[in-house]
């Protein structure tokens, strides 16, 4: 172990090859993973700031906020379904908005949402008519507290009174006000889905509690006569669309990168275990166990993969400091930078094992005779 | 050791390699035992057999047949894991080529030794110390092989094969690579650090002028041992005849 480790300290220009590649693969992994996390984080905010539990569709609606409509009735029979649980409308409506001072077509994509049970980071009570709070993504646009904004064809005018942080739906920022102003902004620019009064799009339920999320999603399906489809928060946000698809891509893209990191620390050791051949048949005839020898190896190439991380994790951090927000989905969490710290250093055990064959047949007695 | 076993004692030693459905035997019937403090040159052509009979002497190859002993501790039956310990502990070995580990020092290459086994620290740097002093390296102990001359890198390589006060050290050409008169000062050195510390030697050599400087030379053809006056043993009954050690 100590020769490995004075050998790094003597000789690291042997393992700068493998070093500059893995550094690369490093910042290549935390930055696919930044992009994922970023763009989730885009596109599922606005449900993952809800503090209910279950979001109740129609059925039919195929779980989209668009297509769905809850009238008086079913919301009625969803509250006698949970009777000690909290039920609050909700409704969202995707247009551009105008800002102030600038062009009449550069339009700033919003969505507006109307809610009744608070998501997390609003007033309990919502803001009064034509006003909202904004996601602070929007402070990018140049929105700050007190600016108006015209929505749609129609102009409607929303004044932002607040911030909410993490609220982001569809990669555009929200807009949070009452299911009132939702329903002037949906009549006013989207005439066709105007809806009446007592109607939102969905319900959000915030199940006693003790009780069992999954169970009462049943039970309310059920009280509505199968006129709702109620999901979890989790399973509402796994059927956004597109979601599950854009984590599949990039997970096989993390995969593919880290099948690429075995690939690389495997031939780099391999290589380097084979110029040891003779020094290693020296050691072995000297005492040297293969054990200690492949425990070298192994350090190694995780001592390698470390510094690579290092960089790779210093890069990450870096570009989430200086990019503006909202500029560049992109987000670093702990989690991730932990599972592709695991995931590389897994790479070095998996692509330095593949050098254990080769210092297991290393002949003590090649030692001796010297090619005599 | 017991005091009075011998540094070696192979009696019956044969090793067979198999070839194909052949078998070619590398040594047959080898009788050989080495005083406490003898050193043996071991002199024979290419293919004679003399690397497998040093491999079974320094526990790196185990006989197919006879009993080889090592300080009075039989070797014959150990497995590769105690062989490795065995040889960690009571052998030391002096290559003909690769010798030294290039990225360390004098010392270091010394202290190998030491960092394979249980560790001793300050002892085994003593010991380093005083090895490297008594070989006339004192200066050179912090300088890497690549800045030692040969006959120098040679004088590390023996003083790592006494860092283990072993039993038997046995040089694998240790002149090869040297021109003839440093090729005898380091046989001269070798002769001496032997017999100074008590300490048994095979030295392997195809330099006949070498021979000189050992106790005694042991010639080996197609795998069988030939005394000093060249009489070629004669197969079954040379066990209870031959003067084995040089008693």
């Amino acid at each position: 172990m100590r020769l490995a480790l004075r050998e790094l300290r003597r000789r690291p220009g042997r393992f700068g090859v493998a070093t500059a590649i893995l550094t690369l693969i490093a910042v290549l992994l935390t930055f696919l993973g930044g992009l994922l996390d970023g763009l989730e984080a885009g596109s599922t905010g606005a449900y993952r700031a809800q503090q209910g539990d279950l979001i109740v569709f129609a059925d039919g609606a195929q779980t989209s906020l668009v297509r769905s409509r809850i009238e008086p009735e079913v919301r009625a029979q969803v509250e006698d379904a949970v009777p000690d649980g909290a039920v609050g409308g909700l409704g969202s409506a995707q247009l551009g908005g105008r800002l102030e001072g600038r062009g009449p077509r550069d339009l700033v994509g919003t969505v507006v949402f109307g809610y009744e049970l608070a998501p997390r980071g609003l007033p309990d009570e919502p803001p009064g008519p034509g006003e909202v709070y904004a996601d602070d993504s929007l402070r990018s646009e140049g929105v700050e507290e007190g600016t108006v904004i015209q929505l749609g064809p129609a102009r409607t005018e929303l004044t932002v009174v607040g911030f909410t942080s993490d609220a982001k739906y569809s990669g555009q920022g929200t807009l949070w006000g009452s299911v009132d102003t939702w329903r002037q902004v949906l009549g006013e620019n989207r005439p066709s889905a105007a809806v009446g009064e007592g109607t939102v799009q969905a319900l959000v339920v915030a199940v006693p509690d003790g009780a069992d999320p999954a169970d009462v999603a049943e039970a309310i399906d059920e009280a509505t006569g199968g006129a709702t489809e109620t999901l979890t928060i989790a399973e509402a946000i796994d059927a956004l669309p597109g979601l599950a698809q854009q984590r599949q891509t990039f997970s096989q893209i993390i995969g593919v990168t880290v099948l690429i990191a075995i690939v690389v620390v495997a031939l780099f050791f391999a290589l380097i275990t084979v110029e040891r051949t003779a020094l290693y048949g020296v050691l072995k005839a000297l005492g040297a166990r293969s054990a200690t020898l492949f425990g070298g190896v192994l350090l190694q190439a995780v001592l390698v993969t470390l510094v690579a991380l290092a960089i790779g994790v210093g890069a990450a951090l870096l570009l989430d400091a200086v990019i503006p927000a909202g500029s560049l989905p992109f987000a670093v969490t702990s989690g991730r930078l932990l599972s592709s710290a695991a995931a590389l250093l897994f790479a070095a055990a998996v692509g330095a094992a593949f050098s254990l064959r080769r210092v297991l047949r290393v002949d003590p007695a090649s030692a001796i005779g010297g090619g005599a | 050791m017991s005091p009075s076993a011998p540094a070696l004692r192979m009696e019956g030693v044969r090793k067979v390699y198999p070839v194909g459905d052949d078998e070619v035997v590398a040594l047959d019937r080898v009788d050989l035992t080495i005083g406490a403090d003898e050193v043996v040159a071991l002199v024979g052509p290419s293919g004679s057999g003399k690397t497998t009979l040093c491999s079974i002497a320094g526990a790196l190859l185990t006989p197919t047949d006879g009993v080889v002993e090592v300080g009075g501790t039989d070797i014959t039956g150990l497995s590769p894991k105690q062989l490795t310990e065995f040889r960690r502990d009571s052998v030391g070995f002096v290559f003909q080529t690769v010798n030294l580990v290039p990225f360390l020092t004098a010392r270091e290459n010394l202290l190998v030794v030491d960092e394979l086994g249980a560790r001793r620290g300050r002892a085994a740097r003593d010991r380093a110390d005083q090895l490297l002093e008594e070989l006339g390296l004192a200066d050179r102990a912090d300088q890497l092989p690549s800045e030692l001359s040969g006959g120098q890198k040679q004088r590390v390589a023996i003083g790592r094969a006494l860092m283990n006060e072993p039993e038997l050290v046995l040089f694998d050409e240790p002149t090869s690579a040297l021109d003839s008169k440093l090729g005898e000062q380091v046989m001269e050195l070798i002769r001496h650090e032997m017999k100074e510390r008590g300490t048994a030697a095979i030295v392997v050599t195809h330099d006949e002028r070498m021979t000189r400087f050992a106790d005694r030379t042991v010639h080996i053809v197609d795998g069988r041992l030939d005394d000093e006056d060249g009489r070629v043993d004669e197969g079954e009954d040379v066990t209870a005849e031959r003067p084995s050690g040089a008693r």
